[in-house]
């Protein structure tokens, strides 16, 4: 397989993990709240999914039971900066640093130990084409996820849900002024942003690379939280962001085979540094953010 | 239509209650306890044995103790500068990265002048430590000011990159050629080891360090008026603006002040209990640390309080792992709980909390 | 007699130790349009929230013709058929307004585009419904609002103090739909301290005082200097008006400034030259969100220009355009911002921290180390000469009411004996005693020889202390006027434009 087709068959399922918790982060972010826990949220999700795959409960159980898991933690999230108004950042750091603890605990006993992932679905003729023909086989969560995305998309744009997270996002006071239930919605959205987290990391752990490892999350929770930024809060943007960084994680491999010497250390650091990089780039461009921004983010609000 | 899930209203107190404020660690504790307490159980531990494994083991002989001592040495250095950040609403949590380059600076002396001698090779050590820990800061800082990129991400990000930039360099042209390919330097020389305080023990001169830059923090966070200006910043930035206060200035000295202890406690690591540059040079400090300022209300007395908590809790953990057969992770999962617990306690330091549901409008 | 549309018996609503509102009595009466007089503070704001459920009572109860009825949600309110218009408005910047409205009233975007449009015809309220929120000016947010309120079909609407955003002109014509809306049936409770305007327009008015009802008057019958009277609680402080002084040397000067921010939202300003001299006070009106806060921002130096552009402001004769606050300060520059907490004062320090803010260059530091027996001095002295109700300098700053917050920034400004003094709404939710006497203040300190320059939405205000005045709209200024020789009028006729300035103009707050 040539190097650009190497890219173009993995890039959805790299972009899998960071675009469920993107998706669920950016939900969150709308709604005015900066859960800054998705690291922890994934790295629960996975390891409860991880478990249940391993004891033979199949990978629908798995990621039901790793989106509940990583719901429960941003509900202990959301306990603290809705219901007690903690600072929102704290809060999230804590949810982080409790995941990855809850995260080693549990997989222990599970170090190195592997499990089956998902057989791969391909769309009739397209899947044949040359180059690109990667592109259209693809495991039943990458497609679900694609039209997940789609839903979000439409939810938040079309529909009166979407409406009234927007609004309360923006202007929570005014939100409540005209009766509706801010922190309610808030709990809400926290909450989905908890559950595709903990998809994200049972992607990982049982689709993606089906082997257990202390940290397999590696950061990608960060840069979730950083795709949303790059995307300005726009669910268009964020899926391209994800199958760019799901690329740039490929790429280095893809160089590395075709013969480019490339240091190993640096090939693990390039989504770092690419982070690093594009979040300059985006954020300053202050108007670009003010314009797309979600006025009221990170802020607590008391009735 | 009722706003809230529960029937609890926050009043805002008219100043913040001392009280609350010394009682929420302890609260936390408590509560912490008992949900870990309820998680033994669950996982078959005996609870009773491992808090005593965890809590008073580490304080009941002088050898356990002078361990605790030794881990708190760089918990109290980080916390105290990163606490720096937190109030002023620069939240650095690259310390992990910036310990490491503190390390890695330090070693440059014994890896590249293995044969060097002198009491000062170990002082320059440290120097060298906090100057690479301030280093790596800066590149966060410079997205901050000029860039106005987040510091949570941008110090996250450069921790990961230090972590390979550590094993580049162990298992590439730092590695011991005589180290059986274990990704790690060589052993340093005699002068670049921190001298012993309390001999018998590894507690080193390190310890002292912390304890001058906590008294440090303290003068400057409390009576100093610059760290009266990054105060400003972080309660009411617009105030800040308003005053005249320059904002840049504080995310420079808050993001330089936080690099410059990392790097430090990371260059007494290797200058003190390692002797080399290892992999895991670090075991975490830079992340424990956050728990361990905001833990200590990020308070330059109270870090004091809360990094000899976390220490003993650290120490206790190693002890349980041998008596009961815990891992390691389970202090992880304490402290992160024992942090979720915090946060909810201090709200009472702001607010009163009232139970009682909205009254009834008397007919 | 059929029973009121809205009664109610005892209502009480208590904040911590502070009594909002204490056994409040009142009936509005179908088809009428009752004011509720009180200055700030007096507890109107609360008292409306109660009636719309966004608070509820702690005491007494609301009679909805008759019967009881029980709100504990705007939504429930609206049900019932109350509706109410927000001071500060509850819109949407980033939404449209057909999106707005959709928030609270059912139905197809194309259906409620056309009930907008239709019920703009029939009362006056015209309005884009597709338009973004942000790109409208304040007296059309305010029609949203009101058109959102009447979708919904109100028996009852509630307005809080809806002329204080509003110029002159578009006061006239508000109140042409308050009548309309009066003679389709709807009641309205007219919530203001403006005495000629409830004089104007209501039947009723119900005066509250410190949170409890004074009286209940037919306003028609009474003149403003009554009125006055039952709701301060003694005669209206007089104002003796300053004869101007010769004007002295130029303190402050702008020259030609032009500015576009970062901020999307925000105004540019264009072209602006001006300058206040020793010995005068400079006011400046408009409509918000005119260019107001970015004028503020570059004269205090919370914003700075670029180096080249130094010249374009200008302090004690010294360019300053590229400096930050401090510098600026270091001039003999002193300046009270609108945002009290937060901006200028940090709600979560205590007064002595609050004065160390701009205070700090009189001797509070040294070597670097904060001198906390002078803070605290300093902090005591600012105290009692400003009259400022508090413990003492350990109460934090957020504890303290806005009044008296205010007249600790404007003490803790005053006592830096500035030169020139920079003041943006002076007096906003401040008292009637208080703000006669930040007033008289700002007219002393000019007499003393310091340049002033004040911006406030309130012409009455301007009229008072000014020498001159200017207005500003979409970020420029008008000519400067000599307070002596111009009108409320002609003022307002800036405000919304010359060209549209007469009669049913329209004012925008962005292009």
């Amino acid at each position: 397989m040539s190097g650009l087709a190497f890219i173009i068959a993995g890039m959805l399922a790299a972009a899998t993990p960071f675009l469920l918790a993107a998706l669920g982060e950016l939900v969150a972010e709308r709604s005015g709240v900066l859960n800054l826990g998705i690291e922890g949220m994934m790295a629960f999700g996975a390891v409860v999914a991880f478990i249940i795959v391993h004891q033979g409960g199949g990978h629908a159980a798995g990621f039901l039971a790793a989106g509940v898991a990583g719901m429960a933690l941003a509900l202990v999230f959301a306990w603290l900066a809705l219901s007690l108004r903690a600072n929102q950042v704290a809060a999230g750091l804590a949810i982080a640093i409790l995941g990855e603890g809850l995260s080693a605990l549990f997989g222990k006993t599970y170090e190195s130990t592997t499990v089956t992932g998902l057989p791969k679905i391909a769309v009739p003729g397209l899947a044949d084409l040359p180059v690109a023909g990667g592109l259209f086989q693809q495991d039943p969560i990458v497609w679900l996820t694609l039209l997940a995305t789609l839903g979000l998309w439409y939810a938040l744009r079309f529909t009166k849900l979407g409406l009234v997270i927007r609004a309360v996002g923006e202007n929570p006071g005014a939100a409540r002024a005209i009766g509706y239930p801010v922190l309610a919605i808030r709990y809400g959205a926290v909450a989905f942003g908890g559950l595709m987290a903990g998809f994200a990391g049972a992607y990982a752990s049982t689709v993606y690379t089906p082997l257990w490892a202390e940290g397999m999350i590696a950061g990608r929770g960060w840069i979730a939280l950083a795709l949303v930024v790059f995307a300005t809060w726009m669910t268009g943007r964020v899926f391209f962001g994800a199958v760019l960084f799901g690329a740039v994680s490929l790429g280095g491999l893809a160089a590395q085979a075709s013969g480019v010497s490339l240091n190993s250390q640096f090939l693990a650091s390039l989504p770092y540094i690419v982070t690093i990089i594009v979040l300059g780039i985006i954020s300053s461009n202050k108007r670009l953010l003010k314009i797309n921004g979600v006025a009221s983010l990170g802020e607590p609000f008391g009735p | 239509m009722t706003e809230l899930p529960f029937r609890l209203r926050l009043i805002r107190r008219d100043g913040a209650s001392r009280r609350a404020a010394l009682l929420a660690p302890l609260a936390a504790l408590l509560a912490a306890g008992l949900v870990n307490f309820l998680l033994y159980i669950a996982m078959g531990k005996d609870p009773a044995a491992v808090f005593y494994a965890m809590l008073v083991e580490p304080f009941v002989s002088w050898s356990s103790f002078s361990e605790v001592l030794l881990k708190l040495t760089p918990l109290l250095l980080i916390a105290e500068g990163l606490a720096v950040g937190f109030r002023a609403k620069v939240i650095n949590i690259g310390a992990e990265g910036q310990f490491i380059l503190g390390a890695i600076f330090a070693a440059s002396i014994p890896v590249w002048f293995p044969e060097a001698t002198g009491g000062w090779i170990w002082a320059l050590m440290l120097l060298l430590g906090g100057i690479g820990g301030a280093l790596w800061a800066t590149v966060p800082a410079f997205w901050r000011v000029r860039l106005n990129a987040s510091e949570i991400l941008v110090t996250l990000m450069m921790s990961l990159i230090a972590a390979q930039l550590l094993n580049y360099l162990l298992v590439g042209p730092w590695k011991d050629p005589m180290g059986f390919n274990f990704p790690q330097s060589v052993m340093f020389q005699n002068d670049a080891i921190l001298p012993t305080l309390i001999p018998g023990t590894r507690v080193n001169v390190a310890l002292i360090l912390a304890f001058v830059w906590a008294g440090l923090i303290y003068l400057y966070m409390q009576k100093s008026f610059q760290g009266y200006q990054l105060l400003v910043g972080g309660l009411a930035p617009h105030a800040t603006a308003y005053a005249g206060f320059s904002e840049g200035r504080a995310v420079w000295l808050s993001l330089l002040i936080g690099g410059f202890a990392a790097g430090l406690a990371g260059a007494a690591e290797v200058a003190g209990p390692l002797g080399q540059l290892q992999r895991s040079v670090s075991s975490g400090y830079g992340y424990t640390a956050i728990i361990v300022a905001y833990l200590g209300g990020l308070h330059p007395i109270g870090i004091i309080f809360s990094s000899l908590l976390i220490a003993a809790l650290n120490i206790g953990g190693d002890n349980a792992m041998v008596s009961a057969d815990l891992p390691k992770a389970a202090v992880e999962v304490f402290q992160g709980s024992l942090l979720v617990f915090y946060l909810a306690a201090i709200t009472l330091v702001r607010f009163r909390i009232q139970w009682r549901p909205p009254q009834e409008v008397r007919a | 007699m059929p029973s009121p549309l809205l009664t109610l018996r005892g209502l009480g609503k208590s904040y911590g130790s502070v009594r909002a509102n204490h056994a409040i009595d009142l009936e509005v009466a179908e088809g009428s349009i009752h004011a509720i007089l009180g200055e700030n503070g007096a507890g109107k704001s609360t008292l409306m929230k109660l009636i719309y459920g966004v608070e509820t009572p702690d005491a007494g109860e609301i009679l909805w013709r008759g019967a009881p009825l029980r709100v504990t949600s705007p939504a429930e309110a609206r049900r019932a058929g109350i509706g109410m218009v927000f001071q500060h408005f509850s819109l949407f910047d980033t939404l449209t307004v057909v999106e707005n409205i959709s928030l609270v009233v059912p139905g197809t975007k194309a259906d409620l585009g056309q009930r907008i449009r239709t019920l703009g015809q029939t009362f006056g309220l015209d309005v884009d419904p597709q338009a973004y929120v942000h790109a409208l000016s304040v007296g059309e947010r305010q029609r949203v609002e009101i058109i959102r309120c009447l979708m919904t079909d109100p028996r009852l609407l509630i307005l809080d103090e809806p002329t204080s955003v509003l110029p002159p002109q578009s006061v006239e014509r508000l109140f042409q739909t308050l009548q309309r809306l009066k003679e389709g049936g709807v009641s309205i409770l007219f919530i203001s301290h403006k005495l000629d305007e409830v004089r104007a327009i209501c039947d009723r008015a119900t005066i509250l005082r410190a949170g409890t009802v004074v009286d209940n008057v037919d306003p028609r019958g009474h003149d403003a200097h009554a009125l006055a009277r039952m709701m301060i609680g003694h005669a209206m402080p007089e104002m003796a008006h300053a004869r101007s002084l010769a004007p002295g040397e130029v303190l402050l000067q702008v020259d030609r400034l032009n500015h576009r921010p970062d901020d999307p939202f925000a105004m540019a300003l264009a072209d602006m030259s001006f300058e206040v001299r020793t010995g005068e006070v400079l006011g400046l009106a408009g409509v918000s969100g005119n260019g107001q806060a970015e004028l503020t921002r570059l004269i205090s130096g919370e914003w700075t220009l670029p180096r080249a552009d130094a010249e374009r402001v200008r302090m004690m004769g010294r360019p300053v355009g590229d400096r930050g606050a401090a510098d600026r300060r270091e001039l003999g520059f002193a300046f009270v911002p609108e945002e009290r907490l937060g901006r200028g004062a940090v709600p979560d320090m205590s007064l002595a921290d609050n004065s160390l803010l701009t205070a700090h260059r009189l001797g509070l530091v040294r070597n670097g180390l904060i001198d906390r027996t002078r803070e605290a001095a300093f902090t005591r002295r600012c105290i009692e000469e400003f009259d400022v109700r508090a413990p003492g300098p350990e109460a934090e700053a957020g504890a303290l009411s806005g009044g008296n917050l205010q007249k600790f920034i404007v003490g803790r400004e005053l006592m830096l004996a500035p030169r020139l003094l920079f003041v943006a709404q002076p007096t906003w939710g401040v008292d009637i005693g208080a703000a006669t006497a930040i007033r008289r203040r700002l007219v002393e300190l000019r007499n003393q020889g310091c340049a002033i320059f004040v911006i406030s939405e309130e012409i009455e205000e301007l009229f008072e202390i000014c020498d001159r005045v200017m207005v500003i709209r979409e970020g420029r200024l008008s000519p400067s006027l000599r307070i002596a020789e111009t009108d409320v009028q002609e003022v307002g006729r800036y405000m919304v434009g010359t060209r549209e300035g007469t009669g049913g103009g329209d004012e925008r707050a962005h292009s």
